[in-house]
């Protein structure tokens, strides 16, 4: 649509080159992760990184991922997929609503809630994990599920991002329509509103699905029996028991049950594509 | 985060009797209460009680706490291993985030300019290290940089070299490689979703006054994108100093070179965990908290001020 020739200009070998490269670099270690995950233990050793070697073991690892230990690795994935869905799901619902609020109500308290919030962002959540600990150990939280869902409700992000995105894509006017038909708050919020935010909100449950299912820290302060372990502390659980005194490595275990860990937020990404990347270019339009 | 950060929401004056009016004016707090109460829960109330916390000492013998005012802080600030862990995320911070912010900034600007062929896988590809977590990514690389069935040993013999990526000098290297690979496309992301909302006009205006690429790139693009480049810097900076998940998960692999004070998190967490020196772990979460605030709100600051 452009008349200047700046703006549509020939594709460019030399960049592509120099772009496939850092593909490369990207793309390396996922390929190492997938060819040694199809390797036995012995062959790990045996043969060289990047080519396949000895049997294709692939997916007796997958059965013996799912069966070492009574099957815990399954009982992993199950706390993970419970964090993912109460935790990010739960901080998705209360950020829409609150960056809703924040976008098109004026209310006593607002700057201050703006105020606190900016400065949470700030605040690394890894600073407050010991302190949050010590004080749900007093409440007698930890070491239940409630020590990684509570903290995990709240997305200072994700309320910046709806608030951004709401503040655009919801009309005063339609509201005010809503209002005069003699609709309630909560039922335009139920049928107006959520409609129109999608986009922003499939951006805010992706990127905090992927904090809950990625997350690490917290869990490992919060609990102290493997039975509540998600996936990511179960794994270096499994991996520190290469160590020390009674060692029982089981590496081709960690390696396919780390490549069994990426694969549904991978997939995840890619069916999600359409809306993550347009939710994510609104909340920058105001920058 | 810059000054257009906060989106203003200008509600139209509404005509309402003027007894439904005091109702109306809290009817936002409907919307913002939930998240502000678990918030305070897991927020507000985690930072005071660690403030209080550090006022405290447990003593030894007698059980109990008594109150010592400032005593954990002039002791974190006199605490050579509180330092050493703080000049280690310093270097990490200072080599590490500039080679991860450039890098995803030429892959958003190289996506961005149309002269790439297949720009939309590349975007997706660079992005998918992000959707990996810290600890696999930290595994991963771990036993890459291994002796046993690495990488690193067949390309020391392909290349004749000999770097021991686990050994004391290259650790930290090492491990600043494990995040860049995991950041870049975050990064780039955040870069490229600001590329492309700068207006068209202004490409067509530096087109008319002959501007070729790389100018085109310093005078139009760059300074269009200073809002999200503080944002990154910031997130940025805030990563580097709380830096936990790789060195704890690959002390696995090299237990005598990361230490329990390898970086300032890792020394509170294990005074918490295996010292039960809690007070003063809190004491270390606060100072470094405070830190991380007042190095962001800098950078901040700077950021917004040229826009002027």
């Amino acid at each position: 649509m452009a008349t200047f020739s700046i703006t549509k200009p020939r594709k460019s070998r030399v960049l592509t080159g120099f772009m496939a490269l850092y593909l490369v670099y990207t793309l390396v270690p996922l390929a190492w992760l997938v060819i040694n995950a199809s390797k036995t233990q012995p062959a790990l050793f045996s043969t060289s990184g990047l080519s396949f070697g000895g049997t294709f073991a692939l997916f007796d690892n997958i059965g013996q991922t799912f069966t070492y230990n009574d099957g815990i690795f399954f009982r992993w994935l199950g706390n993970t997929l419970l964090y993912v869905v109460v935790g990010a799901g739960g901080a998705t619902i209360l950020a829409t609503a609150a960056g809703y609020g924040m976008a098109k109500y004026r209310f006593p308290g607002r700057r201050g809630v703006f105020a606190v919030v900016l400065g949470a962002v700030a605040v690394p959540p890894t600073a407050l994990a010991v302190p949050t600990f010590l004080m749900f150990s007093k409440l007698g939280l930890t070491n239940t599920p409630w020590a990684v869902l509570i903290p995990s409700l709240i997305s200072p992000f994700g309320l910046y991002l709806i608030w951004v995105y709401a503040a655009d894509a919801i009309p005063d006017e339609l509201l005010e329509a809503a209002r005069i038909d003699g609709a309630g708050e909560i039922r335009i919020f139920l049928t107006v509103t959520l409609r129109l935010l999608v986009p922003g909100i499939i951006t805010v449950s992706l990127f905090t699905m992927v904090q809950t299912w990625n997350n690490y820290f917290l869990p490992l302060i919060m609990l102290s029996e493997p039975k509540w372990y998600p996936l990511t502390v179960g794994l270096n659980q499994w991996s520190a028991q290469a160590n020390g005194a009674g060692a029982q490595p089981i590496f081709n275990l960690v390696l396919t049950g780390s490549l069994l860990t990426i694969i549904p937020l991978v997939v995840a990404f890619l069916l999600m594509q359409r809306f993550w990347q347009s939710g994510l270019s609104a909340g920058s339009v105001k920058q | 985060m810059t000054s257009t950060a906060a989106p203003p929401a200008p509600v139209p004056a509404r005509r309402a009797p003027a007894a439904r009016r005091p109702r109306r004016k809290w009817r936002g707090w409907l919307f913002v209460a939930p998240f502000m109460l678990v918030f305070a829960l897991t927020f507000i109330a985690p930072v005071v009680y660690a403030f209080v916390l550090s006022l405290f000492r447990d003593q030894a013998f007698f059980g109990g706490t008594v109150f010592v005012g400032a005593d954990n802080y002039t002791q974190v600030f006199a605490d050579p291993k509180f330092w050493e862990s703080f000049r280690r995320v310093l270097v990490f911070l200072a080599v590490q985030v500039p080679i991860m912010l450039v890098l995803a900034l030429i892959a958003a600007l190289a996506i961005d300019s149309a002269r790439l062929h297949a720009a939309g896988f590349f975007r997706v590809v660079i992005f998918l290290p992000y959707a990996v977590p810290a600890v696999v990514a930290a595994l991963m690389w771990g036993f890459i940089y291994g002796d046993h069935f690495g990488l690193a040993a067949d390309l020391n013999h392909l290349l004749g070299t000999e770097v021991k990526p686990l050994s004391p000098s290259w650790l930290l290297t090492s491990i600043g490689n494990i995040v860049t690979w995991e950041f870049v496309g975050y990064n780039m992301l955040i870069f490229y979703s600001a590329l492309k909302v700068i207006p068209k006009e202004l490409f067509e205006a530096a087109a008319i006054d002959g501007a070729g690429t790389f100018r085109t790139i310093l005078s139009v693009k760059l300074p269009a994108i200073r809002g999200a480049i503080v944002v990154a810097t910031i997130f940025s900076i805030i990563g580097s100093f709380q830096l936990f998940n790789e060195p704890n998960i690959m002390r696995n692999l090299v237990p005598n070179t990361i230490g329990t004070f390898y970086t300032p998190n890792m020394y509170a967490y294990n005074l918490s965990f295996n010292g039960q020196q809690y007070n003063y772990s809190a004491t270390v979460a606060i100072v470094m908290g405070v830190i991380t605030a007042v190095i962001a709100y800098v950078v901040q600051l700077r950021g917004s001020r040229k826009e002027m």
